[in-house]
């Protein structure tokens, strides 16, 4: 039993079939990385993972509890946080503070009304969240203006407001989409960092080849909302079934 | 001290000095001169008008000025705030602690309700949901259909609502007061002092409604610097974050929209304790509006642009709508008549009923060259007198990130 467990989920728009009879089983303390030509409907299988979406069938479950019906914010209680593709931060807070909510929110739950403690009495969660930012180096930037960040930087922001959390599956869609040569290699040493520093297992959805062999323990090939094939690196490299799906889309 | 840092403390402490003094400081003129007349600002009717909107204000900006809602139906709050504390004079006696409390709760419980549907949805639609609710609410009282539905009077219709001879008043004593009053300290006593050409008038009420605000004021200090205060302004920031953080951002929003619905019923009861009167009008869609360009010129979400904003406004409304030519005439009888004649011409329509026009040019230069409102431009003048010293270029980052732009 995988931690997360995917079992014969269909999404439809429309006339689309986005996801049709979707399998798949993320272990504890792997990174699985999921790849497929564009429009294939990575970002939809994540989106139904995360709350966003819901299946029109199937399960989705995440140690051994169902995911679906709850909300975003219920989904992330329960050790699930995400990347998204373009950083979503607090851009008009600064750096500091945004690390010190998701402390809070890990802390505290979904809603606590503590409206009279003062956050800079919260000695605890401010190292806490020093400490974070110090693992991505990002501890002198601590009071910039969020907004103000250099995209990799944002990114790195990102990620640590979900790392804070401890969450037990991290989820990425696309983390260097957009990214230049030498933001992605420092994606890609942050990323094994974590994955050797913390347990934590990891679902990535990537285009770059490079980004996913550095990473991922285990790849699934989607194409057409279905999945090809689930593999290791080292025998997915050669698989015809692959090379089909990306003709003319990638290197593999 | 008090849980506040060294910055807000000493932003409080000036704020409570001030609010003692105002009925000094707001009356710089001699009585009888002609300037006193004119300017003089610092009469108790004002002087409650100042602190009871700068509360209200204080209330809204801790929806608007954090969470970026604009609710556009605030001075709903105010209105049932109003009515519920006139109906305690009504029934149990002049005493205030009971109408101040009911006027809180009946907000709240109010604001509740109109939270849980309006903050729904969010930006224009929840600003004109909130619009709805008040308007209705305003027609309901206008027409009293409450009063008729239960056959009785609720509202008061037309007339408005205030307190005769002949209501149960259950629990007035034989010596009791026949105004509002705090255990038989009067509402509009006042003691006035004169030294030499000048005069200070010290009343109760005033006092009385200072010290809400300045409770108030702290509370909101404390709330903008709580981790509720950064959970709200992260709501305004990026919805989407707090959702995948963990974060429920409805509770938050509709507490934060209660905490301000709540301090706008207690001005709407105080401003009953104040004049044990009131009607519908106090509910219409202007008073609303008028809280929105208070808080912005002020400078939303900014911890002293509420009062600031307040202040201008009412100081505009109660003295600048009082002038008239005869006054100006009276100023520039030492020009020659044509160009005594020219200024007043040019200046009429700014005065008396003008003072909209002036507001509205205020708040249009305040948009375009001070979106941070009148508070940035303070902290801008007074960079420019301190310039150089490393607390004010923090100031002005602080000014910055607190700022707000109304784009939801
Ligand atoms: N909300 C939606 N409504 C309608 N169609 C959608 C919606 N979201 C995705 N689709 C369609 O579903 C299909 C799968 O989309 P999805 O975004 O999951 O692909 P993807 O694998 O993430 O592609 P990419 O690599 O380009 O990000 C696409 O054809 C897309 O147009
Ligand atoms: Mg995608």
């Amino acid at each position: 039993m995988g931690i997360l467990e995917v079992k014969g989920v269909n999404k439809r728009f429309g006339g689309l079939q986005a996801l049709g009879n979707v399998n798949l089983s993320v272990q504890e303390n792997t990174c699985h990385a999921i790849i497929g030509p564009n429009g294939a409907g990575k970002s939809t299988l994540l989106n139904c993972l995360v709350g966003k979406l819901i299946p029109d069938s199937g399960s989705v479950m995440f140690d051994g509890q169902s995911v679906l019906g709850r909300k975003p914010f219920e989904i992330n209680q329960m050790g699930i946080s995400r990347v998204f593709q373009t950083p979503e931060i607090f851009g008009d807070l600064t750096v500091i503070e945004n690390v010190i909510i998701p402390c809070f929110a890990k802390r505290d739950g979904a809603f606590r009304m503590h409206a009279f403690e003062n956050v800079s009495q919260e000695k605890a969660i401010i190292e806490q969240a020093e400490a974070i930012l110090a693992d991505v180096n990002m501890l002198e930037k601590r009071n910039m203006h969020a907004a103000s960040l250099s995209r990799g930087d944002k990114r790195r922001l990102e990620m640590a407001m979900c790392l804070v959390q401890e969450p037990r599956l991290l989820l990425l869609d696309e983390p260097t989409a957009g990214m230049a040569r030498a933001d992605t290699n420092n994606t890609i040493d942050l990323l094994k960092e974590i994955k050797e520093k913390r347990d934590i297992t990891m679902a990535i959805i990537e285009h770059d080849m490079h980004v996913v062999f550095s990473l991922a323990d285990r790849i699934t090939v989607l194409a057409q909302g279905t999945p090809l094939v689930e593999e290791t690196p080292e025998n997915i490299k050669g698989h015809p079934k692959v090379r089909e799906a990306y003709l003319g889309e990638a290197q593999v | 001290m008090l849980g506040l840092n060294s910055k807000d403390l000493r932003l409080f402490l000036i704020v409570v000095v001030l609010t003692i003094a105002a009925p000094i400081l707001l009356n710089p003129f001699p009585v009888e001169s002609s300037l006193g007349q004119s300017f003089n600002a610092g009469y108790p009717a004002l002087l409650q008008r100042f602190v009871i909107f700068g509360l209200l204000v204080i209330g809204f900006n801790i929806l608007f000025g954090l969470t970026g809602y604009l609710s556009f139906g605030h001075a709903a709050f105010l209105g049932v705030g109003s009515f519920a504390a006139v109906w305690m004079f009504k029934l149990l006696s002049y005493n205030i602690v009971p109408a101040i409390i009911l006027s809180v709760v009946v907000a709240g419980l109010f604001s509740v309700v109109i939270g849980f549907v309006a903050l729904r949805r969010s930006g224009i639609y929840f600003s004109i949901l909130t619009l709805a609710f008040a308007q209705m609410m305003y027609s309901i009282a206008y027409s009293d259909l409450a009063g008729k539905f239960f056959g009785t009077v609720v509202t008061n219709g037309e007339t408005g609502l205030q307190v005769y001879n002949d209501d149960p008043q259950i629990l007035l004593g034989a010596g009791d007061p026949k105004v509002p009053h705090l255990f038989g300290l009067e509402m509009n006593a006042q003691s006035v002092v004169n030294i030499g050409g000048w005069q200070f008038t010290f009343q109760n009420g005033y006092y009385l409604s200072a010290l809400f605000m300045i409770l108030g004021f702290y509370l909101s200090i404390r709330i903008f610097r709580s981790p509720m205060g950064m959970m709200l302004r992260a709501i305004k920031s990026n919805q989407t974050r707090m959702n995948y953080t963990g974060l429920n951002t409805k509770p938050y929003m509709l507490a934060a929209f209660v905490i301000s619905g709540m301090y706008a019923g207690l001005a709407g009861g105080l401003l009953a304790a104040m004049d044990p009167l009131t009607g519908a009008e106090r509910m219409f869609w202007t008073a609303s509006g008028e809280i929105v360009v208070m808080s912005i010129l002020g400078g939303v979400g900014t911890l002293i642009g509420p009062i600031v904003g307040a202040g201008v406004i009412k100081y505009l409304e109660n003295i600048v709508s009082k002038i008239n030519d005869g006054i100006l005439h009276g100023w520039f009888s030492v020009f020659p008549d044509w160009l005594d004649n020219f200024l007043v011409t040019i200046i009429h329509p700014f005065i008396g009923k003008g003072w909209h026009l002036t507001l509205g040019l205020l708040f249009m230069a305040v948009v375009i060259f001070l979106p941070g409102g009148l508070v940035e431009g303070g902290q801008r003048l007074g960079k420019l007198f301190r310039r150089g010293k490393t607390t004010e270029a923090e100031e002005a980052a602080d000014a910055t990130r607190q700022r707000n732009t109304p784009a939801e």
